[in-house]
């Protein structure tokens, strides 16, 4: 990727238009930086969220889609809360990173994706509700293919059995929803 | 009061603990609560991260549910509350494209905390507290999702929240003032990045302690979860020996009423209440 402090930045059109059309809007950020002093993520995010917002107004789609913060966001809405010109901020992150995937960008943060790839796959599979148990032992095992840590996995192991002990696992899953049908039918309309 | 209960995944899973103290205190507050017939899983941070359309639908399809139930509708998880309100907003938005889902708006929703502390429920509560708490040194902890955006659950007090503490009196419980009860603990990034986890929880630990806090109290499972179980791990990445049981306010409430089966429920948690509230008396 170009050093963007160094490239004269050619600015695109194409990004803020299709966020404009989510109702996502962008265009009103003026540059305040309110959204990254209160941000409780920046330690861990490799461009700001103010920067997001601007670089999306500019279309410089490789920055803000490839990058890491949009995955690291925790969604706490801390941003959107305090932006004072109504911007979404959050919500943009979401937007993003739906979009980046659709585009098949290779996500820097391919661990928080397969989490919640699971996560939505787990309702799909139990049609309705989420195993916690079965949600976990999956991307354990996932985590176990890409990079085995032996010591995480033993710290894992640990907590699971702790919690077993607590009765705090349950090893059934959840019960069949009479509404299964509508619930299949959500994930056919949304294309998962 | 009959209230259409919304519990969520969690509640169902590793969150027992608090469900089980949501049924123990009920009846005793007068609360009937009608579990939402058929309810589905609101997405949670999973789905508004990777499809909004899902995401959308999920919450949107519940919240038919109780309207069709009649009642208001009572959530004890931050998120599905969250989802629930987002939901609301876009099915009463005439702007927003048709969801496909009818939905009159004739139902309020309540996030559990808010709902308990109404001001008639805390009137009702005090002459009922039988073991008061005295000396317990708390700060409340709301988190993020019962209060922000205020555009999408319609709070007024969202950047400082005080109905935890006036519950906490009424428990005879001094709450402490700080100013970290609406930070984020990391929430659903749990498990794929604990790392980040680490960090946020240890400076809320810091925090505590600073503020000469003994505990916790949270409304939220996720907030518990991270609060709680990570407390281990965290001790020893940062070389610090800490010990701060984070109780749900239902515990406390159950605790201040006499419910027989509060140590038990407590009994369930990772980091044991139990050395601190003999240490004060109160076990």
């Amino acid at each position: 990727m170009e050093n963007p402090e160094n490239q004269p930045m050619r600015p695109q059109f194409f990004l803020a238009k299709q966020l404009t059309k989510a109702h996502l809007s962008v265009a009103s950020c003026f540059f305040c930086r309110k959204c990254s002093g209160g941000c409780p993520l920046t330690f861990a995010m490799d461009i700001l969220p103010h920067h997001v917002i601007r670089l999306a107004l500019l279309g410089q789609e490789e920055q803000v889609l490839g990058s890491e913060t949009i995955w690291v966001c925790s969604a706490c809405q801390t941003c959107t809360t305090r932006c004072p010109n109504g911007i979404d901020i959050a919500g943009v992150m979401d937007w993003l990173k739906e979009e980046a995937v659709k585009r098949g960008r290779t996500i820097p943060d391919a661990g928080v994706m397969a989490f919640h790839r699971f996560f939505l796959e787990s309702i799909l599979d139990a049609a309705g509700r989420v195993s916690e148990t079965r949600l976990l032992r999956r991307y354990t095992l996932y985590k176990m293919r890409r990079n085995l840590n032996l010591t995480e996995l033993r710290q894992n192991i640990n907590l699971g059995w702790k919690l077993w002990k607590r009765r705090r696992v349950r090893l059934f899953g959840p019960p069949t929803l009479r509404g299964k049908a509508e619930i299949k039918e959500i994930f056919r309309q949304g294309e998962f | 009061m009959k209230v259409t209960y919304y519990p969520g995944c969690s509640l169902e899973g590793t969150a027992v603990d608090y469900a089980a103290s949501i049924a123990g205190i009920a009846p005793l507050l007068d609360v009937e609560l009608v579990e939402l017939f058929d309810w589905n899983c609101c997405g949670a941070s999973s789905a508004h991260s990777l499809n909004y359309q899902i995401a959308l639908h999920l919450p949107a399809r519940n919240l038919a549910l109780a309207e069709k139930a009649g009642r208001d509708v009572v959530a004890p998880c931050a998120l599905c509350f969250n989802r629930l309100k987002v939901a609301e907003k876009a099915l009463l938005d005439p702007e927003q494209e048709d969801l496909g889902i009818s939905y009159g708006g004739g139902i309020k929703i309540w996030d559990l905390l808010d709902y308990l502390t109404q001001k008639a429920f805390l009137e009702a509560l005090a002459p009922k507290v039988v073991a008061p708490l005295i000396n317990l040194r708390a700060v409340c902890y709301y988190g993020c999702l019962v209060a922000r955006p205020p555009a999408v659950t319609g709070k007024t007090d969202y950047e400082n929240p005080r109905n935890m503490e006036r519950l906490l009196k009424v428990l005879k419980i001094k709450p402490i003032d700080w100013s970290f009860k609406t930070d984020c603990c990391g929430a659903g990034l749990a498990v794929a990045r604990p790392d980040i986890i680490d960090t946020l929880v240890q400076r809320l630990y810091e925090r505590a302690l600073m503020a000469k806090a003994e505990c916790f109290v949270v409304s939220c499972q996720m907030c518990q979860a991270n609060l709680d179980l990570a407390q281990e791990r965290i001790s020893r990445k940062f070389g610090k020996d800490y010990y701060l049981p984070v109780f749900y306010f239902t515990e406390l409430i159950a605790l201040a009423l006499g419910h027989p089966e509060a140590p038990k429920w407590l009994a369930q948690h990772l980091v044991d209440p139990m050395p601190l509230l003999k240490m004060k008396g109160l076990a």
